[in-house]
């Protein structure tokens, strides 16, 4: 599988990610290689077990130079910025790109979803959005990724025999052919592809 | 890795194309808001093409027009898809933290009232009413509030003022309203019936239930609080201001506000009229103008 060749077709704007057992190894892993002028805007859902207030984007600040921070509902998406959902509340995100809060019920078991993140972010970046499906023990992602592929957008799952918990991955490949299966650090290898040809547009 | 993997275009008509959905969107709230005077066309829109999806897939209608010309048609089949539209999940003394910020900090001052008016804004099935009137009732302030609990949904109405929650859930609630400062044992407040809990009647002596909606209605009494927790997101900017608005216009000199635990009014017009009493409950005072 060429990177380059996919990331070519591609013209990203913004990386969603999902993750769920293992996923805080598995995302820091992942993005604590980045350059530190990595200026495309990642949105993660990683399910967490029970917690009011996840510290989630204090222990990705500590290690990145990104800026980190859990989404607003009505905030406007940045660049350069790694955002998290925040526990007990789904994450969307509106077609005039800003964020939305919902606490309606858990949808694939999970709240935040990863599955309502990327539909929302399919919808809202059509074929300029990457998705990429990282370790897990549920099947939450995998419908998610799918609209993402049917609106014409990048998808990328870890290579299942690489992640910590292959269930995620695996219920995402059986689902849809995703454009990429990789190793965290090809995954890597393509943000920053797709970060510097969207610098170069 | 594979030529060209399989386009999976959605089937015409299915309801799930994107331009066609939002434009489809758009008409149904036009049309539910000309006939039936139901406003969400300011609603946030990813969460509300979910529910309506979710509509379409349960009652049983193959595209958002089939949907929306059977509720034009007949006010039951509108009367359904309205229980999609609105949110009606809620627990009771949910956040407890919030609760006891309220306890520790708002009533204080509230005490010093001899009569107090509360707004519960958006109050669904009443579990964040019986709530607070619990608390009031610990307090000793029930006897002088009068509560508003208002809803635009009248079936979340209707149940909110039978006060009868699923025992099942009750669980939850206890240990919610014992992290929440409360002071007696739970089931003091509800009789168990089969598989329900009958909340005492007297906790809603003082409370009015009414029809009312943040979209469309304007200010109806003065308060000393409002409540209005996890509604406004899913409200766009537009109607948030509304909403915070009408807060801002019923609340009386230096009244208090609580919103949800990850809601915010920073991105709002009316930022500046609120203080901050406890930002990470939520807990606002109006300004002095």
């Amino acid at each position: 599988m060429d990177i380059q060749q996919v990331a070519a077709r591609h013209a990203v704007e913004a990386v969603v990610i999902g993750a769920s057992a293992g996923g805080v190894h598995a995302l820091l892993a992942l993005l604590s290689g980045l350059p530190e002028h990595f200026s495309l805007p990642i949105i993660a859902v990683l399910h967490l077990p029970q917690e009011r207030d996840s510290r989630l984007a204090d222990v990705f600040q500590q290690r990145l130079t990104m800026t980190v921070r859990e989404a607003a509902d009505k905030e406007t998406i940045a660049p350069s910025t790694l955002y998290f959902a925040g526990s007990g509340y789904h994450l969307s995100i509106e077609t005039d790109r800003t964020f939305s809060l919902s606490c309606e019920e858990p949808v694939n078991y999970s709240r935040p979803s990863i599955d309502v993140l990327m539909e929302s972010a399919a919808d809202a970046y059509g074929a300029s959005l990457a998705g990429v499906l990282l370790t897990g023990a549920n099947f939450d992602g995998a419908a998610g990724l799918a609209r993402i592929k049917q609106r014409g957008g990048l998808t990328a799952v870890q290579d299942p025999a690489e992640a910590q918990v292959a269930t995620m991955p695996q219920a995402a490949i059986r689902k849809l052919r995703p454009n990429l299966i990789l190793t965290l650090e090809r995954i890597r290898q393509l943000l920053i592809q797709l970060d510097h040809n969207h610098a170069n547009t | 890795m594979p030529k060209k993997p399989d386009a999976q275009t959605p089937a015409p008509g299915s309801g799930t194309a994107d331009e066609h959905t939002e434009a489809d969107l758009y008409r149904l709230m036009q049309a539910i808001y000309s006939q039936y005077s139901y406003d969400f066309r300011d609603y946030a829109g990813a969460s509300q093409k979910r529910r309506v999806l979710k509509a379409l897939a349960q009652l049983g209608y193959p595209t958002i027009p089939a949907l929306q010309a059977a509720a034009e048609q007949d006010p039951a089949v509108f009367m359904q898809l309205l229980q999609y539209l609105t949110i009606p999940v809620s627990e009771m003394f949910r956040d407890p933290s919030f609760f006891l910020a309220l306890r520790q900090q708002v009533v204080p001052v509230l005490r010093t009232y001899p009569s107090l008016k509360i707004w519960i804004a958006g109050c669904s099935t009443g579990e964040e009413v019986y709530s607070l009137a619990i608390l009031l009732k610990e307090e000793g302030l029930l006897d002088r509030t009068l509560i508003y609990a208002t809803d635009i949904n009248p079936k979340s109405l209707a149940k909110a003022r039978q006060g009868i929650f699923s025992l099942a859930s009750i669980q939850g609630h206890t240990a919610n309203y014992q992290a929440a400062g409360g002071q007696q044992a739970f089931s003091d407040y509800y009789t168990a019936a089969y598989d329900a809990a009958i909340f005492d009647k007297s906790l809603r002596d003082n409370v009015t239930f009414a029809d009312h909606s943040l979209a469309t209605d304007s200010v109806f009494s003065e308060t000393q609080l409002v409540l209005c927790r996890n509604v406004l997101i899913y409200f766009n900017k537009k109607l948030q201001d509304r909403a915070l608005g009408l807060f801002h216009e019923s609340l009386s000199r230096r009244g208090f506000m609580g919103l949800g635990s990850k809601e915010s009014i920073d991105f709002s017009a009316h930022a500046a009229r609120f203080e901050p009493l406890d930002r990470p409950e939520r807990i606002f005072r109006k300004r002095e103008d």
